[in-house]
């Protein structure tokens, strides 16, 4: 199959591990990946700052770009999530909506791409610690990714997963929120990492990095010794 | 020169500050509203189909809002036959008019109210207080919170903030009773003072849960018994209750009481549900004499006028969605400064108050969703805090922010623009620790409470880019062997 990944624009330029991650396991199960160098942003920043022009400037980008795409694949919940539900919407009444749609059927969440279209669970990976995962709140309630994931990492050979009490709890991220609100949403931050803490995990694993930038920032600062992966980086584990 | 008053965003954050640093208290809150959790999830998987029961709610909801007009007038036919009074009060001045001019009329002296959020809502209590009457809240979170002076902190659980070594030290103060740790005995400090609040009360204020079309009467649902004693005691009754709680027909009830519940408290039914059809009838032995109910619009149909949002009115003040909330956890009920607190306050306050003053709550949002998924009437919180959003930016885009927008979206059209930023971002993450958390640090809202990753020499584009230059030049170097 003919897989192309959008790469959120923090994953491009702060973890692009989970990018070539990602690569790696499509490649390993025989896929052919494409990365088209024309995508930006998803739009999302300026959609969730109620800027819905400027939002479907940089949409409209995307749109062209991923037009001939067979699968769109998105290594964040969140952006996936900004492809498959708020497209439609934001281009609701315009000459695009029809594109928008088109765009929204092809786009996949990572692990739900892996599960329920490819039907694969076993990726062969090993990865030896105790960890937790977290579920980030675009793909846990706009996409409904819940146990993909799981299925997944209990797969892996050597990885203990202990769920947290807050796995479904938000970390605070929530885009500019994290910044225009910072006490709150790092009081969030705290809570879903004393949270993360008590599974005595080493790892704390999400199918989205814009939440572990968020977890591993509070983290880092006031713990340092719980590590942040994305799923991808488990799964691509030998 | 008049002072400017605090504008409501100003105070939101800087409440926020306070509350979000409060740990004891957010930790009890926490600790409470996961047991309201516990509870909420027993009671709900006793229905046969949680899912099916949301989807029937919503949808006789849907069927009651939209035919607003229609089952309004069927209740007040219906009501005003057997003698109750209905007042259409189109804002909160003409709902508290008719009121105060009524108790004035009757030669009222004392009243006595339960639990009614449409009364915090139009600052009842201060104007029947400003007159000159004595009045005194029936339910015993509003009982606490009127001794204190504070608004409910959640609109179902007013005190739910408070420990009871503080409604102890509360009573001690207003009340000069002796200190306690039992939970009975001061119920039963409060029940004394309350019993004969009912007993010299002239008028009985409530709110009401809904409003039946069918039969012409109000449904309310309490766990104290005091608003059966606020209605049946005084010689007046005023129920005031804003006109989006209707319900079309009685059976209706079937499902939406044991869903209010159970979605409000974990509790299967309530303790007490009483139906009230209007003043005491011949041969009834009790009931008041007059039976008044004030339907409050206040912007409700301004609401209503907005097809996106109208779902909004679904509501049926069950609490849930402030009670999964992470911002309300986290911040308390008195940060937001509104009548409703949580996620569908900040939903709602804006068409009811102005967006321009109340926009700024619903930028307070991480958008998780849990609000969504666990509202029993099917409101799409999140995303109308979404709306509110984009409608605050066409109404009135703040100038520093529309121009950041129009930058950003004019770097993010132009790919090799974006490309050749993104090979700063190395450079920057080697400068940033000399800046880091100093006032010229563009990240600082983030850098003051955490860590800011590192940007990696190699981008994303930048592995692809050699990663497929290697599988090439491997499988030309195969082919050559």
């Amino acid at each position: 199959m003919r897989v192309t990944l959008f790469v959120p624009c923090f994953i491009d330029s702060l973890y692009p591990n989970v990018g070539m991650a990602m690569v790696h396991v499509l490649e390993r199960l025989g896929h052919t990946v494409e990365f088209p160098e024309n995508q930006t942003c998803c739009g999302q920043p300026p959609f969730n700052s109620g800027y819905w022009d400027e939002a479907r400037a940089v949409a409209s980008k995307q749109i062209a770009v991923f037009k001939d795409a067979e699968i769109i694949l998105s290594g964040s919940g969140s952006c996936g999530a900004m492809f498959k539900v708020f497209y439609p919407e934001l281009f609701h009444g315009q000459p695009m909506e029809a594109e928008a749609k088109a765009i929204a059927a092809k786009t996949w969440e990572f692990s739900e791409f892996l599960v329920n279209k490819l039907g694969v669970t076993d990726l062969g990976a090993r990865f030896e610690g105790r960890a937790t995962f977290h579920d980030g709140c675009h793909g846990l309630r706009e996409l409904g990714t819940k146990l993909a994931p799981r299925e997944l990492l209990k797969h892996v050979k050597g990885l203990e997963l202990i769920e947290m009490g807050e796995a479904e709890t938000c970390c605070g991220f929530g885009g500019t929120f994290a910044v225009k609100y910072p006490q709150i949403s790092t009081a969030m931050a705290e809570v879903k990492c004393n949270s993360i803490q008590e599974t005595k995990a080493d790892y704390v694993i999400s199918n989205d990095s814009s939440c572990l930038m968020q977890i591993g920032g509070w983290l880092n600062r006031n713990v340092g010794s719980v590590k942040c992966l994305h799923l991808a980086e488990v799964l691509a584990s030998r | 020169m008049t002072a400017l008053a605090d504008p409501p965003s100003h105070q939101f954050q800087v409440d926020a500050n306070r509350t979000s640093s409060d740990t004891p208290r957010r930790a009890a809150v926490r600790r409470a509203l996961s047991n309201y959790q516990t509870a909420r999830d027993r009671t709900g998987a006793t229905f046969t189909d949680w899912k099916s029961a949301r989807a029937a709610a919503a949808t006789i909801k849907h069927e009651a809002v939209n035919h607003l007009d229609q089952y309004l007038e069927e209740f007040e036919k219906k009501f005003t036959a057997r003698g109750g009074k209905v007042f259409w009060a189109s804002d909160s001045k003409q709902a508290r008019d008719y009121i105060l001019n009524l108790a004035e009329a009757k030669g009222v002296r004392s009243i006595v109210k339960s639990k009614a959020m449409t009364g915090e809502e139009i600052h009842l209590n201060q104007a029947l207080l400003a007159k000159g009457y004595g009045v005194v809240e029936s339910d015993l979170g509003e009982y606490i919170q009127q001794l204190k002076g504070e608004a409910p902190y959640h609109f179902v659980f007013p005190c739910m903030h408070l420990r009871r070594d503080e409604i102890s030290d509360l009573f001690e103060k207003e009340l000069g009773t002796a200190k306690t740790d039992s939970p009975e005995e001061l119920t039963m400090i409060a029940r004394r003072v309350l019993r004969r609040a009912y007993i010299e009360a002239d008028m009985g204020i409530s709110g009401g849960n809904f409003i039946v079309a069918e039969t012409g009467m109000i449904s309310i649902t309490e766990n104290e018994g005091n608003a059966r004693l606020t209605v049946g005691l005084p010689k007046i009754h005023v129920a005031l209750i804003g006109i989006e709680k209707v319900v079309p027909r009685l059976g209706d009830l079937a499902l939406f009481l044991p869903m209010l519940a159970t979605a409000g408290t974990g509790q299967h039914l309530t303790g007490y549900n009483s139906m009230y059809g209007g003043p005491r009838q011949p041969g009834e032995i009790d009931g008041p004499d007059e039976f008044h109910v004030v339907f409050l619009d206040n912007h409700r149909t301004r609401l209503l006028a907005d097809p996106e949002q109208r779902d909004a009115l679904h509501c049926i003040r069950c609490g849930a969605c402030l009670n999964v909330c992470p911002i309300f956890k986290n911040i308390g009920g008195h940060t937001y400064g509104t009548t409703y607190q949580g996620p569908i306050g900040s939903v709602i306050t804006p068409h009811f108050r102005g967006l321009e003053d109340w926009k700024h709550l619903s930028g307070a949002s991480s958008l998780c969703g849990a609000c969504t998924e666990t509202c029993p009437v099917g409101i799409d919180i999140h995303h109308h805090l979404l709306h509110n959003r984009r409608n605050a930016a066409a109404q009135k885009p703040a100038a520093g922010e529309q121009f950041l927008w129009k930058a950003f979206a004019f770097l993010m059209k132009r790919p090799a623009l974006y490309k050749f930023a993104t090979k700063f971002a190395p450079l920057g993450s080697l400068l940033h620790p000399l800046i880091e958390r100093t006032m010229v640090d563009p990240v600082r809202s983030w850098t003051d409470t955490r860590e800011f990753p590192q940007a990696p020499l190699h981008s994303f584009r930048a592995q692809f880019k050699a990663h497929q230059r290697a599988k090439t030049s491997a499988t030309s170097n195969g082919g050559a062997q």
